[in-house]
């Protein structure tokens, strides 16, 4: 048997290609599409945003994480508790006090969590999302079932002068697709930093780490603020385009709708994961559309189809859709310097 | 680099008193008294089963005595958590390989040499730009002889290849004391002799423990001689000595091997 293999880190020249040539397709996206497709792609844009955030923890780090829509929702809910009903609030600090707001939550919650490993980890990350949810679903004062609505998004002013205005869709585009590719540097130098590669190490052999003289505990509580703060972003923005939150957005289905975006896109090189978010979401706005077959809405219960292509990635593609990349890509038992992407 | 031509007190590096582990009502290492000095390999033998594994798993701090202290550089480390006692200037092998296999024979080695860097929290920088680190992976890589594997995949690395790696891990955290759990397990005669060498180069300013069953190797390395049996410490003194001991004839070289 061959000896087991690293995720993909180091991406091939094809795919960086590609990667690049997706960027501008994104770029010009708006030229070609309509308003609706524009919002649609913004929509998968920061879903790309929070399945990165947790590649960070699942794929470079090794914590499957069953809740990390708290942090998604949560930044969410910030926005809203600070939007007052009849003018919009400044951008410049709502952002950063929204994403702080998620960072705190996962430090606190990281640090009672990372001690557990494996699917004890599951468990807590999971315990700790549904508490949350329910603290906003069944509290008139936080929303409750009903949710919150945005009235106003957040104004970009700086001293009376608007360098741009999210009100308008085109910008809320480009201001996203901005921070997709920013998350997206930030992360790729990472995983090739000092800290991204302690980061690896623990997924691959904690104890041995340890041995070697890592406080992992410190680097998992790190990486576990930061992914959250990440999600926190991708909600703040998910909060700006609805212009409403409610309790689902931190609930159960959002965190497994993450994890079906990283398993499918590959693991590890948040590559992957921009990649399975715009699968899934295409995807998804595909299956919905299927008509009935024979008294069988399929439309409706498109989780079928959904699921059964998550099986099937799963099957033949172990690695992701990425992996298949790596395959036609000459097999090499070497891990190259790594190339920042 | 100095010789000592004695070890006095001031050259004991790790000195354990009364180390205990029980496992449930198994009494896995029972009143173990032993020093590592600085240049001077301390060898533990004994049959399967007696407890050696246990005992460098006490002193690296991969498991909590139950009773017990242990003294690493004048700090009592008892109880400490393995990447504590690490810092502390102990760093250690395992019997059982244990790599990151999917990475780079000279990833790991890198790993390993980092954990001691003040960069080791940088998130912008790259791991692999920083000369400390570099320089000291380096150093290990070439004193176990692996500068020629370093892009092999560990994993993929041979047995041999895979042992050394393990010491390289070790010789990247710069330890002052080393335990060394079956250093030479599975290895040919060839490969065997190769690491006695590097173990003779490594013995000067360091202290050692070496764990073994080849009492070929034992015997060309061991400057002290600890014999295990059952969790008791039934021999300990210079080789020549406890070869003739009676009581580990009967127990240990006699019956076994």
């Amino acid at each position: 048997m061959s000896a087991p293999r690293a995720h993909l880190e180091t991406l091939p020249r094809g795919l960086q290609v590609a990667l690049a040539l997706g960027l501008l397709a994104l770029l010009g996206f708006p030229l070609a599409g309509s308003d609706f497709y524009v919002q649609m792609v913004a929509r998968m844009m920061i879903l790309a945003i929070f399945a990165m955030s947790l590649d960070l923890l699942q794929g470079v780090t090794g914590l499957v994480s069953l809740g990390h829509a708290a942090y998604f929702g949560l930044a969410g809910y910030a926005l809203a508790f600070v939007t007052p009903g009849g003018e919009p609030v400044s951008l410049w600090w709502t952002l950063p006090a929204a994403v702080g707001a998620s960072a705190l939550a996962a430090l606190v919650i990281g640090f009672l969590v990372v001690r557990t490993h494996g699917i004890y980890f599951i468990m807590v990350t999971m315990a700790f999302a549904q508490m949350l949810f329910y603290l906003f679903f069944d509290n008139k004062v936080l929303g409750g079932s009903d949710g919150l609505y945005i009235n106003f998004r957040p104004d970009a002013a700086v001293a009376g002068w608007l360098p741009f205005d999210l009100e308008n869709k085109l910008v809320f585009y480009y201001f996203t697709l901005f921070f997709l590719v920013a998350v997206y540097t930030f992360l790729r130098r990472l995983l090739w930093s000092p800290f991204g590669r302690a980061l690896v190490g623990i997924r691959i052999n904690e104890h041995r780490m340890r041995a070697m003289g890592f406080g992992t505990f410190g680097y998992k509580l790190g990486a576990f603020t930061l992914a959250g703060a990440l999600a926190g972003l991708a909600g703040y923005l998910w909060g700006v385009q609805s212009g409403y939150v409610n309790p689902e957005l931190m609930g159960f289905h959002m965190s497994a709708h993450a994890l079906m975006m990283v398993i499918p896109g590959g693991m590890g090189n948040f590559a992957g994961a921009i990649v399975g978010a715009f699968t899934f979401e295409l995807l998804l706005d595909l299956f919905k559309d299927l008509p009935a077959v024979g008294g069988f809405d399929l439309g409706k219960h498109w989780q079928l189809s959904m699921g059964l292509f998550i099986v099937a990635v799963i099957v033949f593609a172990p690695r992701g859709l990425l992996g298949l990349a790596q395959r036609s890509a000459p097999a090499s038992a070497e891990t190259p310097p790594g190339e920042p992407p | 680099m100095t010789m000592s031509l004695s070890s006095d007190a001031s050259d004991i590096l790790l000195s354990a008193r009364g180390l205990t582990r029980h496992f449930g009502g198994l009494a896995a290492v029972q009143q173990i008294d032993l020093d590592l000095s600085r240049d001077r390999i301390h060898a533990v033998i004994g049959p399967n089963g007696a407890g050696k594994s246990t005992l460098t798993h006490l002193l690296s701090g991969d498991l909590p005595p139950s009773g017990g202290r242990i003294i690493l550089g004048g700090q009592d480390v008892t109880g400490w958590p393995a990447e504590r006692i690490s810092r502390q200037g102990l760093g250690r092998s395992y019997q059982k390989t244990n790599i990151f296999a999917p990475l780079s024979v000279w990833d790991n080695v890198r790993l390993a040499a980092q954990s001691r860097s003040p960069q080791a929290w940088r998130w912008l920088s790259r791991a692999d730009g920083c000369t400390a680190v570099n320089e000291r992976a380096e150093r290990a890589l070439e004193l176990a002889g692996l500068q020629s594997r370093r892009r092999t995949m560990a994993g993929a690395a041979s047995h041999g290849e895979q042992r050394q790696l393990e010491i390289a891990m070790t010789l990247a955290t710069e330890p002052q004391v080393l335990l060394l759990d079956e250093p030479l397990a599975g290895m040919g005669v060839a490969e065997a002799e190769r690491i006695v060498e590097l173990l003779l180069r490594l013995k000067p300013g360091r202290a050692m423990m070496l764990v073994e069953h080849d009492m070929d190797a034992v015997f060309a390395l061991a400057d002290q001689l600890t014999v295990m049996v059952n969790g008791q410490r039934i021999a300990s003194g210079s080789p020549a000595v406890v070869r003739t001991d009676p009581l580990v004839q009967a127990a240990y070289l006699g019956a076994d091997e």
